[in-house]
Protein backbone atom coordinates (compact mmCIF):
# COMPACT_ATOMS: atom_id res chain seq x y z
CA UNK A 1 0.00 0.00 0.00
CA UNK A 2 2.76 2.19 0.78
CA UNK A 3 4.86 1.30 -1.92
CA UNK A 4 1.65 1.84 -4.31
CA UNK A 5 0.90 5.11 -2.70
CA UNK A 6 4.86 6.36 -3.56
CA UNK A 7 4.73 5.00 -7.41
CA UNK A 8 1.84 6.76 -7.59
CA UNK A 9 3.60 10.12 -6.29
CA UNK A 10 6.14 9.66 -8.96
CA UNK A 11 3.42 9.51 -11.65
CA UNK A 12 2.12 13.07 -10.53
CA UNK A 13 5.73 14.32 -10.34
CA UNK A 14 6.69 12.87 -13.81
CA UNK A 15 3.24 14.44 -15.45
CA UNK A 16 4.10 17.39 -14.05
CA UNK A 17 7.43 17.98 -15.24
CA UNK A 18 6.50 16.93 -19.20
CA UNK A 19 3.92 19.74 -18.22
CA UNK A 20 6.45 22.18 -17.38
CA UNK A 21 8.62 21.49 -20.44
CA UNK A 22 5.73 21.95 -22.59
CA UNK A 23 4.38 25.24 -21.11
CA UNK A 24 8.50 26.27 -21.75
CA UNK A 25 7.11 26.80 -25.58
CA UNK A 26 6.33 30.28 -24.40
CA UNK A 27 8.04 33.12 -22.89
CA UNK A 28 4.60 34.14 -21.22
CA UNK A 29 3.34 30.41 -19.91
CA UNK A 30 7.32 29.43 -19.48
CA UNK A 31 8.16 30.43 -15.49
CA UNK A 32 4.58 28.78 -14.33
CA UNK A 33 6.15 25.64 -16.12
CA UNK A 34 9.37 25.57 -14.36
CA UNK A 35 7.33 26.12 -10.96
CA UNK A 36 4.90 23.24 -11.70
CA UNK A 37 8.26 21.41 -12.21
CA UNK A 38 9.44 22.49 -8.86
CA UNK A 39 6.48 21.08 -7.42
CA UNK A 40 6.41 17.66 -8.94
CA UNK A 41 9.94 17.71 -8.04
CA UNK A 42 9.04 18.44 -4.37
CA UNK A 43 6.14 15.59 -4.83
CA UNK A 44 8.57 13.23 -5.59
CA UNK A 45 11.53 13.89 -3.09
CA UNK A 46 8.57 13.92 0.16
CA UNK A 47 7.21 10.65 -1.27
CA UNK A 48 11.03 9.16 -1.33
CA UNK A 49 11.12 9.48 2.23
CA UNK A 50 8.39 7.71 2.83
CA UNK A 51 10.28 4.63 1.65
CA UNK A 52 10.67 1.84 4.40
CA UNK A 53 14.25 1.55 3.54
CA UNK A 54 14.86 4.84 4.70
CA UNK A 55 15.93 3.85 8.82
CA UNK A 56 17.82 6.98 9.53
CA UNK A 57 17.09 10.51 8.33
CA UNK A 58 20.60 12.47 9.72
CA UNK A 59 22.71 12.02 6.75
CA UNK A 60 19.93 13.15 4.41
CA UNK A 61 19.04 16.23 6.07
CA UNK A 62 22.77 17.48 6.42
CA UNK A 63 22.84 16.42 2.75
CA UNK A 64 19.81 18.03 1.33
CA UNK A 65 20.54 21.03 3.81
CA UNK A 66 24.43 21.60 2.68
CA UNK A 67 23.19 21.25 -1.08
CA UNK A 68 20.26 23.39 -0.94
CA UNK A 69 22.24 26.16 1.03
CA UNK A 70 24.80 25.51 -1.41
CA UNK A 71 22.44 25.51 -4.77
CA UNK A 72 20.49 28.61 -3.72
CA UNK A 73 23.69 30.74 -2.49
CA UNK A 74 25.40 30.16 -6.03
CA UNK A 75 22.07 30.40 -8.07
CA UNK A 76 21.43 34.01 -6.75
CA UNK A 77 24.68 35.14 -7.43
CA UNK A 78 25.56 33.95 -10.63
CA UNK A 79 25.69 36.87 -13.32
CA UNK A 80 23.36 36.06 -16.14
CA UNK A 81 26.81 36.17 -18.44
CA UNK A 82 28.19 33.57 -16.39
CA UNK A 83 25.00 31.33 -17.15
CA UNK A 84 27.05 28.90 -19.27
CA UNK A 85 29.35 27.43 -16.85
CA UNK A 86 26.56 27.59 -14.53
CA UNK A 87 24.62 25.26 -16.41
CA UNK A 88 27.69 23.01 -17.02
CA UNK A 89 28.70 22.43 -13.71
CA UNK A 90 25.37 21.78 -12.50
CA UNK A 91 25.17 19.46 -14.94
CA UNK A 92 28.30 17.89 -13.64
CA UNK A 93 27.07 17.34 -10.43
CA UNK A 94 23.59 15.53 -11.32
CA UNK A 95 26.02 13.55 -13.59
CA UNK A 96 28.04 12.79 -10.14
CA UNK A 97 25.17 12.02 -8.13
CA UNK A 98 23.73 9.46 -10.65
CA UNK A 99 27.29 7.70 -10.85
CA UNK A 100 27.38 7.79 -7.16
CA UNK A 101 23.85 6.40 -6.62
CA UNK A 102 24.81 3.22 -8.96
CA UNK A 103 27.84 2.84 -6.72
CA UNK A 104 26.27 2.29 -4.24
CA UNK A 105 24.05 -0.06 -5.41
CA UNK A 106 26.67 -2.11 -6.34
CA UNK A 107 27.79 -2.33 -3.07
CA UNK A 108 24.85 -2.79 -1.07
CA UNK A 109 24.00 -5.78 -4.00
CA UNK A 110 27.43 -6.93 -4.53
CA UNK A 111 27.83 -9.76 -5.68
CA UNK A 112 24.75 -11.12 -6.76
CA UNK A 113 23.58 -9.30 -10.10
CA UNK A 114 21.15 -9.96 -12.69
CA UNK A 115 23.28 -9.22 -15.73
CA UNK A 116 20.54 -6.25 -16.99
CA UNK A 117 21.31 -4.64 -13.68
CA UNK A 118 24.78 -5.12 -14.25
CA UNK A 119 24.73 -3.47 -17.43
CA UNK A 120 22.45 -0.68 -16.21
CA UNK A 121 24.67 0.13 -12.85
CA UNK A 122 27.65 -0.03 -14.94
CA UNK A 123 26.72 2.41 -17.79
CA UNK A 124 25.18 5.01 -14.92
CA UNK A 125 28.64 4.61 -13.44
CA UNK A 126 30.47 4.95 -16.58
CA UNK A 127 28.05 8.00 -18.27
CA UNK A 128 27.61 9.44 -15.40
CA UNK A 129 31.55 10.07 -14.28
CA UNK A 130 31.95 11.39 -18.09
CA UNK A 131 29.23 13.45 -17.44
CA UNK A 132 31.02 15.02 -14.64
CA UNK A 133 34.37 15.36 -14.97
CA UNK A 134 33.46 16.52 -18.48
CA UNK A 135 31.40 19.31 -17.00
CA UNK A 136 34.29 20.19 -14.53
CA UNK A 137 36.36 20.64 -17.42
CA UNK A 138 34.01 22.63 -19.03
CA UNK A 139 33.29 24.62 -16.66
CA UNK A 140 37.03 25.47 -16.34
CA UNK A 141 37.53 26.02 -19.98
CA UNK A 142 34.32 28.68 -20.12
CA UNK A 143 35.17 30.29 -17.11
CA UNK A 144 38.67 30.81 -17.71
CA UNK A 145 40.59 29.02 -15.40
CA UNK A 146 41.70 26.01 -18.32
CA UNK A 147 42.59 27.81 -21.41
CA UNK A 148 39.59 27.76 -23.80
CA UNK A 149 41.65 27.04 -26.54
CA UNK A 150 41.81 23.10 -27.93
CA UNK A 151 44.43 21.23 -25.92
CA UNK A 152 45.95 18.21 -28.57
CA UNK A 153 48.85 16.50 -28.77
CA UNK A 154 50.48 13.89 -30.96
CA UNK A 155 48.68 10.46 -30.67
CA UNK A 156 46.02 11.91 -28.71
CA UNK A 157 43.23 9.33 -30.94
CA UNK A 158 45.55 6.28 -30.34
CA UNK A 159 45.67 7.18 -26.39
CA UNK A 160 41.62 7.75 -25.96
CA UNK A 161 41.16 4.35 -28.60
CA UNK A 162 43.63 2.33 -26.41
CA UNK A 163 41.99 3.60 -23.19
CA UNK A 164 38.46 2.77 -24.66
CA UNK A 165 39.27 -0.63 -24.70
CA UNK A 166 40.83 -0.86 -21.35
CA UNK A 167 37.33 0.11 -20.75
CA UNK A 168 35.75 -2.47 -22.89
CA UNK A 169 38.27 -5.05 -21.07
CA UNK A 170 36.96 -3.78 -17.66
CA UNK A 171 33.58 -4.17 -18.17
CA UNK A 172 34.02 -8.10 -19.55
CA UNK A 173 35.85 -8.47 -16.33
CA UNK A 174 33.09 -7.23 -14.02
CA UNK A 175 31.21 -9.67 -15.44
CA UNK A 176 33.48 -12.36 -14.86
CA UNK A 177 34.02 -11.37 -11.11
CA UNK A 178 31.43 -8.53 -10.08
CA UNK A 179 33.07 -8.63 -6.56
CA UNK A 180 35.87 -7.29 -7.38
CA UNK A 181 36.08 -3.82 -6.36
CA UNK A 182 39.58 -2.56 -7.88
CA UNK A 183 37.92 -3.57 -11.54
CA UNK A 184 34.63 -2.28 -10.64
CA UNK A 185 36.60 0.84 -9.52
CA UNK A 186 38.97 0.74 -12.07
CA UNK A 187 35.91 1.41 -14.61
CA UNK A 188 34.73 4.55 -12.26
CA UNK A 189 38.16 5.94 -12.35
CA UNK A 190 38.57 5.16 -16.09
CA UNK A 191 35.15 6.66 -17.34
CA UNK A 192 36.53 9.99 -14.79
CA UNK A 193 39.85 10.07 -16.57
CA UNK A 194 37.44 10.07 -20.48
CA UNK A 195 35.32 12.72 -19.05
CA UNK A 196 39.00 14.86 -18.81
CA UNK A 197 40.25 13.78 -22.14
CA UNK A 198 36.79 14.35 -24.19
CA UNK A 199 36.32 17.89 -23.51
CA UNK A 200 39.84 19.41 -23.13
CA UNK A 201 40.21 18.90 -27.17
CA UNK A 202 37.26 21.25 -27.91
CA UNK A 203 37.38 24.92 -28.35
CA UNK A 204 35.48 27.46 -26.45
CA UNK A 205 33.77 28.10 -29.73
CA UNK A 206 32.62 24.67 -29.73
CA UNK A 207 31.18 25.02 -26.05
CA UNK A 208 27.48 25.05 -27.31
CA UNK A 209 27.63 21.48 -28.74
CA UNK A 210 29.60 20.13 -25.68
CA UNK A 211 27.27 21.79 -23.08
CA UNK A 212 24.33 20.24 -24.79
CA UNK A 213 25.68 16.69 -25.45
CA UNK A 214 27.13 16.54 -21.82
CA UNK A 215 23.19 17.56 -20.67
CA UNK A 216 21.59 14.52 -22.82
CA UNK A 217 24.41 12.39 -20.99
CA UNK A 218 23.16 13.40 -17.31
CA UNK A 219 20.00 12.55 -18.49
CA UNK A 220 20.97 8.80 -20.11
CA UNK A 221 22.49 8.29 -16.66
CA UNK A 222 19.63 9.31 -14.66
CA UNK A 223 17.40 6.99 -17.19
CA UNK A 224 20.34 3.90 -16.10
CA UNK A 225 19.80 4.97 -12.54
CA UNK A 226 16.47 4.57 -12.95
CA UNK A 227 16.34 0.69 -14.25
CA UNK A 228 18.94 0.54 -11.40
CA UNK A 229 16.67 1.35 -8.92
CA UNK A 230 13.93 0.12 -10.82
CA UNK A 231 12.00 3.34 -10.62
CA UNK A 232 9.85 4.20 -13.91
CA UNK A 233 9.97 8.22 -12.85
CA UNK A 234 13.63 8.24 -13.43
CA UNK A 235 13.51 6.18 -16.42
CA UNK A 236 11.14 8.91 -17.79
CA UNK A 237 13.11 12.04 -16.79
CA UNK A 238 15.89 11.02 -17.43
CA UNK A 239 15.09 9.68 -20.92
CA UNK A 240 12.98 13.09 -21.79
CA UNK A 241 16.14 15.16 -20.43
CA UNK A 242 18.82 13.17 -22.67
CA UNK A 243 15.82 13.72 -25.86
CA UNK A 244 16.24 17.63 -24.92
CA UNK A 245 20.37 17.79 -24.81
CA UNK A 246 20.28 15.68 -27.64
CA UNK A 247 17.68 18.18 -29.61
CA UNK A 248 20.30 21.21 -28.94
CA UNK A 249 23.25 19.16 -29.73
CA UNK A 250 21.71 18.70 -33.21
CA UNK A 251 20.34 22.44 -33.39
CA UNK A 252 24.29 23.68 -32.32
CA UNK A 253 25.69 21.34 -35.12
CA UNK A 254 23.42 22.11 -37.44
CA UNK A 255 23.76 25.73 -37.02
CA UNK A 256 27.62 25.20 -37.72
CA UNK A 257 27.09 22.77 -40.88
CA UNK A 258 29.46 20.06 -38.75
CA UNK A 259 28.36 16.55 -37.89
CA UNK A 260 28.58 16.06 -34.34
CA UNK A 261 32.02 13.35 -34.63
CA UNK A 262 33.96 15.86 -36.64
CA UNK A 263 33.11 18.31 -33.36
CA UNK A 264 34.16 15.99 -30.74
CA UNK A 265 37.45 14.33 -32.67
CA UNK A 266 37.57 16.64 -35.45
CA UNK A 267 40.24 19.29 -34.03
CA UNK A 268 39.45 22.09 -36.08
CA UNK A 269 42.88 22.71 -35.56
CA UNK A 270 44.00 20.36 -38.21
CA UNK A 271 41.66 22.29 -40.84
CA UNK A 272 42.94 25.16 -40.10
CA UNK A 273 46.66 25.37 -41.88
CA UNK A 274 45.26 24.74 -45.47
CA UNK A 275 42.63 26.97 -44.71
CA UNK A 276 44.61 30.05 -43.58
CA UNK A 277 46.73 29.52 -47.11
CA UNK A 278 43.49 30.09 -49.40
CA UNK A 279 41.86 32.46 -47.01
CA UNK A 280 44.90 34.88 -47.57
CA UNK A 281 43.28 36.00 -51.10
CA UNK A 282 42.09 38.62 -49.08
CA UNK A 283 43.93 41.75 -48.74
CA UNK A 284 44.24 45.11 -47.64
CA UNK A 285 44.30 46.56 -44.32
CA UNK A 286 41.96 47.30 -41.97
CA UNK A 287 41.32 50.61 -41.45
CA UNK A 288 39.92 52.00 -37.88
CA UNK A 289 37.27 54.79 -37.38
CA UNK A 290 36.24 56.19 -34.54
CA UNK A 291 33.28 56.87 -32.43
CA UNK A 292 32.13 59.75 -34.24
CA UNK A 293 31.97 58.16 -37.32
CA UNK A 294 30.16 55.69 -35.91
CA UNK A 295 27.53 58.26 -34.18
CA UNK A 296 27.20 59.97 -37.49
CA UNK A 297 26.37 56.67 -39.17
CA UNK A 298 23.25 55.92 -36.68
CA UNK A 299 22.00 59.13 -36.40
CA UNK A 300 21.84 59.02 -40.15
CA UNK A 301 20.10 55.31 -39.87
CA UNK A 302 16.70 54.62 -40.17
CA UNK A 303 16.99 50.63 -39.61
CA UNK A 304 19.84 48.91 -37.67
CA UNK A 305 20.18 45.16 -36.99
CA UNK A 306 22.26 44.51 -34.12
CA UNK A 307 24.07 41.20 -34.24
CA UNK A 308 25.43 40.17 -30.62
CA UNK A 309 28.27 37.57 -30.11
CA UNK A 310 30.37 36.18 -27.58
CA UNK A 311 32.13 39.49 -27.36
CA UNK A 312 28.71 41.40 -26.10
CA UNK A 313 28.84 38.69 -22.59
CA UNK A 314 32.59 38.92 -22.37
CA UNK A 315 31.95 42.48 -22.17
CA UNK A 316 29.31 42.85 -20.02
CA UNK A 317 27.18 45.10 -22.72
CA UNK A 318 23.96 43.98 -22.84
CA UNK A 319 22.58 46.71 -20.83
CA UNK A 320 24.60 49.20 -23.11
CA UNK A 321 23.23 47.75 -25.89
CA UNK A 322 19.91 48.27 -25.16
CA UNK A 323 20.39 51.89 -23.91
CA UNK A 324 21.76 52.53 -27.19
CA UNK A 325 18.77 50.63 -29.13
CA UNK A 326 16.20 52.47 -26.81
CA UNK A 327 18.07 56.37 -27.84
CA UNK A 328 17.63 55.33 -31.46
CA UNK A 329 14.17 54.50 -31.38
CA UNK A 330 13.65 57.32 -29.82
CA UNK A 331 14.77 59.23 -32.79
CA UNK A 332 12.83 56.66 -35.17
CA UNK A 333 15.30 54.18 -36.11
CA UNK A 334 13.72 50.79 -36.59
CA UNK A 335 16.20 48.69 -34.35
CA UNK A 336 16.17 44.67 -34.42
CA UNK A 337 18.31 41.97 -32.76
CA UNK A 338 19.81 39.18 -35.20
CA UNK A 339 20.63 35.77 -33.09
CA UNK A 340 22.92 33.19 -34.34
CA UNK A 341 22.17 29.11 -33.24
CA UNK A 342 25.60 29.38 -32.60
CA UNK A 343 26.43 33.05 -30.62
CA UNK A 344 27.70 32.55 -27.62
CA UNK A 345 28.62 29.63 -25.60
CA UNK A 346 25.62 28.08 -24.90
CA UNK A 347 21.88 27.90 -27.03
CA UNK A 348 20.09 30.47 -26.26
CA UNK A 349 22.59 32.18 -24.60
CA UNK A 350 22.25 35.37 -26.46
CA UNK A 351 18.52 36.07 -25.62
CA UNK A 352 19.13 34.88 -21.69
CA UNK A 353 21.25 38.58 -22.02
CA UNK A 354 19.49 40.79 -23.82
CA UNK A 355 16.05 39.54 -21.72
CA UNK A 356 18.50 40.96 -18.61
CA UNK A 357 18.48 44.08 -20.30
CA UNK A 358 14.84 44.12 -20.50
CA UNK A 359 14.90 44.31 -24.94
CA UNK A 360 11.27 42.94 -25.35
CA UNK A 361 12.18 39.30 -26.98
CA UNK A 362 9.50 40.28 -30.06
CA UNK A 363 12.68 42.45 -31.38
CA UNK A 364 14.57 39.18 -31.47
CA UNK A 365 15.01 37.73 -34.76
CA UNK A 366 16.50 34.53 -35.66
CA UNK A 367 18.94 33.85 -38.38
CA UNK A 368 16.23 32.55 -41.10
CA UNK A 369 13.41 35.17 -39.90
CA UNK A 370 16.27 38.10 -40.75
CA UNK A 371 18.57 37.32 -42.85
CA UNK A 372 17.24 38.31 -46.53
CA UNK A 373 16.38 42.02 -44.95
CA UNK A 374 20.07 43.08 -44.44
CA UNK A 375 20.28 44.15 -48.02
CA UNK A 376 17.48 46.59 -47.25
CA UNK A 377 19.04 48.05 -43.84
CA UNK A 378 21.23 50.88 -43.24
CA UNK A 379 23.14 49.64 -40.45
CA UNK A 380 24.52 46.52 -39.37
CA UNK A 381 25.79 46.16 -35.51
CA UNK A 382 28.35 43.39 -34.68
CA UNK A 383 29.66 43.33 -31.40
CA UNK A 384 32.05 40.99 -30.35
CA UNK A 385 30.71 38.74 -32.94
CA UNK A 386 33.28 36.89 -35.64
CA UNK A 387 32.95 33.32 -37.14
CA UNK A 388 29.06 33.78 -37.24
CA UNK A 389 29.43 36.92 -39.76
CA UNK A 390 32.21 35.25 -41.53
CA UNK A 391 31.52 35.90 -45.33
CA UNK A 392 33.98 33.32 -45.93
CA UNK A 393 31.13 30.57 -44.85
CA UNK A 394 29.98 31.11 -47.95
CA UNK A 395 32.48 32.26 -50.69
CA UNK A 396 35.21 30.40 -49.72
CA UNK A 397 35.63 26.62 -49.49
CA UNK A 398 39.08 26.58 -48.05
CA UNK A 399 37.63 27.90 -45.32
CA UNK A 400 36.88 25.28 -41.98
CA UNK A 401 33.99 27.25 -42.13
CA UNK A 402 32.55 26.62 -45.41
CA UNK A 403 29.00 25.94 -45.61
CA UNK A 404 28.25 26.83 -41.95
CA UNK A 405 25.19 29.00 -42.15
CA UNK A 406 26.04 32.70 -41.19
CA UNK A 407 24.21 36.29 -40.85
CA UNK A 408 24.41 38.18 -44.43
CA UNK A 409 25.72 41.24 -42.42
CA UNK A 410 27.66 42.76 -45.39
CA UNK A 411 24.52 43.10 -47.59
CA UNK A 412 23.45 46.12 -45.45
CA UNK A 413 24.41 50.02 -46.35
CA UNK A 414 27.18 49.95 -43.46
CA UNK A 415 28.52 47.35 -40.94
CA UNK A 416 29.76 48.96 -37.54
CA UNK A 417 32.11 45.98 -36.06
CA UNK A 418 33.01 46.51 -32.42
CA UNK A 419 35.73 44.24 -31.58
CA UNK A 420 38.10 44.07 -28.83
CA UNK A 421 41.51 43.84 -31.10
CA UNK A 422 42.24 42.49 -34.37
CA UNK A 423 43.37 39.07 -33.10
CA UNK A 424 41.33 37.01 -35.32
CA UNK A 425 38.74 34.89 -33.42
CA UNK A 426 38.73 30.80 -33.17
CA UNK A 427 40.65 28.71 -34.65
CA UNK A 428 42.23 32.15 -36.10
CA UNK A 429 40.53 31.94 -39.54
CA UNK A 430 40.93 35.19 -40.91
CA UNK A 431 37.29 37.32 -41.43
CA UNK A 432 37.21 39.44 -44.42
CA UNK A 433 34.20 41.28 -43.34
CA UNK A 434 36.83 43.05 -41.56
CA UNK A 435 38.36 44.40 -44.82
CA UNK A 436 35.46 45.45 -46.42
CA UNK A 437 34.26 49.07 -47.72
CA UNK A 438 31.54 49.32 -46.22
CA UNK A 439 32.52 47.98 -42.85
CA UNK A 440 33.66 50.26 -39.94
CA UNK A 441 35.99 48.10 -37.69
CA UNK A 442 35.87 50.31 -33.89
CA UNK A 443 38.81 48.57 -31.64
CA UNK A 444 38.09 48.60 -27.80
CA UNK A 445 36.13 47.00 -25.38
CA UNK A 446 32.50 46.80 -26.24
CA UNK A 447 30.69 48.53 -23.16
CA UNK A 448 32.86 52.04 -23.21
CA UNK A 449 32.85 52.19 -26.82
CA UNK A 450 29.01 51.59 -26.58
CA UNK A 451 28.72 54.37 -23.79
CA UNK A 452 31.18 56.53 -25.96
CA UNK A 453 28.55 56.42 -28.77
CA UNK A 454 25.42 56.81 -26.44
CA UNK A 455 26.94 59.88 -24.74
CA UNK A 456 27.55 61.72 -28.39
CA UNK A 457 23.68 60.58 -29.10
CA UNK A 458 22.44 62.07 -25.79
CA UNK A 459 24.36 65.33 -26.64
CA UNK B 1 11.89 -8.74 -12.79
CA UNK B 2 11.88 -9.71 -16.29
CA UNK B 3 8.40 -8.45 -16.85
CA UNK B 4 9.66 -4.78 -15.01
CA UNK B 5 12.98 -4.59 -17.19
CA UNK B 6 10.49 -5.25 -20.17
CA UNK B 7 8.42 -2.47 -19.33
CA UNK B 8 11.16 -0.20 -18.12
CA UNK B 9 12.68 -0.07 -21.83
CA UNK B 10 9.20 0.37 -23.21
CA UNK B 11 9.00 3.51 -21.06
CA UNK B 12 12.40 4.45 -21.79
CA UNK B 13 11.49 4.34 -25.34
CA UNK B 14 8.05 6.25 -25.45
CA UNK B 15 9.56 9.08 -23.37
CA UNK B 16 12.71 9.75 -25.92
CA UNK B 17 10.12 10.36 -28.21
CA UNK B 18 7.58 12.45 -26.31
CA UNK B 19 10.60 14.27 -25.04
CA UNK B 20 11.70 15.47 -28.59
CA UNK B 21 8.11 16.17 -29.35
CA UNK B 22 7.80 18.38 -26.08
CA UNK B 23 10.87 20.17 -26.91
CA UNK B 24 11.07 20.56 -30.28
CA UNK B 25 8.13 22.97 -29.26
CA UNK B 26 10.66 25.04 -27.48
CA UNK B 27 11.66 28.43 -29.05
CA UNK B 28 15.36 29.07 -29.73
CA UNK B 29 14.89 32.24 -27.07
CA UNK B 30 14.33 29.86 -24.53
CA UNK B 31 16.99 27.28 -25.24
CA UNK B 32 19.13 28.17 -22.00
CA UNK B 33 15.73 27.98 -19.34
CA UNK B 34 14.94 24.76 -21.22
CA UNK B 35 18.59 23.60 -20.54
CA UNK B 36 18.97 24.47 -17.38
CA UNK B 37 15.44 23.51 -16.42
CA UNK B 38 15.73 19.68 -17.81
CA UNK B 39 19.16 19.96 -15.75
CA UNK B 40 17.52 20.87 -13.01
CA UNK B 41 14.41 17.87 -13.47
CA UNK B 42 17.40 15.20 -14.02
CA UNK B 43 18.32 16.14 -10.69
CA UNK B 44 15.72 13.92 -10.08
CA UNK B 45 18.16 11.22 -9.14
CA UNK B 46 18.37 13.03 -5.55
CA UNK B 47 15.29 10.25 -4.90
CA UNK B 48 17.97 7.50 -5.20
CA UNK B 49 20.50 9.29 -3.69
CA UNK B 50 17.68 9.36 -0.58
CA UNK B 51 17.65 5.93 -0.37
CA UNK B 52 21.22 5.00 -0.46
CA UNK B 53 21.90 7.75 2.33
CA UNK B 54 19.53 6.55 4.66
CA UNK B 55 19.83 2.69 4.45
CA UNK B 56 20.63 0.62 7.31
CA UNK B 57 24.22 1.90 8.75
CA UNK B 58 26.11 -1.45 8.70
CA UNK B 59 27.22 -0.46 5.28
CA UNK B 60 29.32 2.36 5.98
CA UNK B 61 30.64 2.88 2.78
CA UNK B 62 26.95 3.18 1.27
CA UNK B 63 26.26 5.45 2.99
CA UNK B 64 29.02 7.74 3.05
CA UNK B 65 28.68 7.30 -1.09
CA UNK B 66 24.78 8.39 -0.52
CA UNK B 67 25.48 11.21 1.60
CA UNK B 68 27.66 12.53 -0.89
CA UNK B 69 25.14 11.88 -3.82
CA UNK B 70 22.51 13.66 -1.88
CA UNK B 71 24.70 16.83 -1.67
CA UNK B 72 25.58 16.83 -5.33
CA UNK B 73 21.87 16.24 -6.57
CA UNK B 74 20.47 19.06 -4.28
CA UNK B 75 23.10 21.50 -5.89
CA UNK B 76 21.64 20.18 -9.11
CA UNK B 77 17.78 20.74 -8.34
CA UNK B 78 17.64 23.71 -6.16
CA UNK B 79 20.69 25.41 -7.81
CA UNK B 80 18.86 24.20 -11.20
CA UNK B 81 15.26 25.74 -10.10
CA UNK B 82 16.11 28.70 -8.89
CA UNK B 83 18.55 29.96 -11.63
CA UNK B 84 16.01 29.12 -14.25
CA UNK B 85 13.78 30.84 -12.47
CA UNK B 86 15.48 34.14 -12.62
CA UNK B 87 15.90 33.53 -16.25
CA UNK B 88 12.40 32.80 -16.78
CA UNK B 89 11.33 35.92 -14.53
CA UNK B 90 13.46 38.42 -17.26
CA UNK B 91 11.18 36.95 -19.86
CA UNK B 92 8.40 37.40 -18.25
CA UNK B 93 8.75 40.94 -17.33
CA UNK B 94 8.62 42.10 -20.97
CA UNK B 95 4.72 41.03 -21.15
CA UNK B 96 3.65 44.13 -19.44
Amino acid sequence: MRDQIINYSYLIAAVLFMLGLKKLSSPATARNGNRLSMLGMTIAIIATLFKQEIVSFNLIVIGVVTGSVIGAVTAKKVKMTAMPEMVAIFNGFGGGASALVAISVYHRLTPNFESFLLIALLLSVIIGAITFTGSVIAFGKLHGIVSGSPIVYTGQQVVNGMLGIVMVALVVGVFIVPADLKVFYGIFTLALVLGVLFVIPIGGADMPVVISLLNSYSGVAVSMTGFVLNNNALIIVGSMVGAAGLFLTMIMCKAMNRSLANVLFGAFGAVKEGAVAVGSTVTGAVKSYTIEDAFIILENAESLIIVPGYGMAAAHAQHAVRELADLLEGKGVEVRYAIHPVAGRMPGHMNVLLAEADVPYDKLFAMEEINDDFPHTDVALVIGANDVVNPAAKNNPGSPIYGMPVLNVEEAKTVIVLKRSMNPGFAGIENELFLMDNTMMIFGDAKQTLHDIISHLKD
Amino acid sequence: MEGSILIGIYVFVLAIFLGFELISKVPPTLHTPLMSGANAISGITLVGAIVAAGLDVDVRLTTAIGLAAVILATINVVGGYLVTDRMLEMFKKKEK
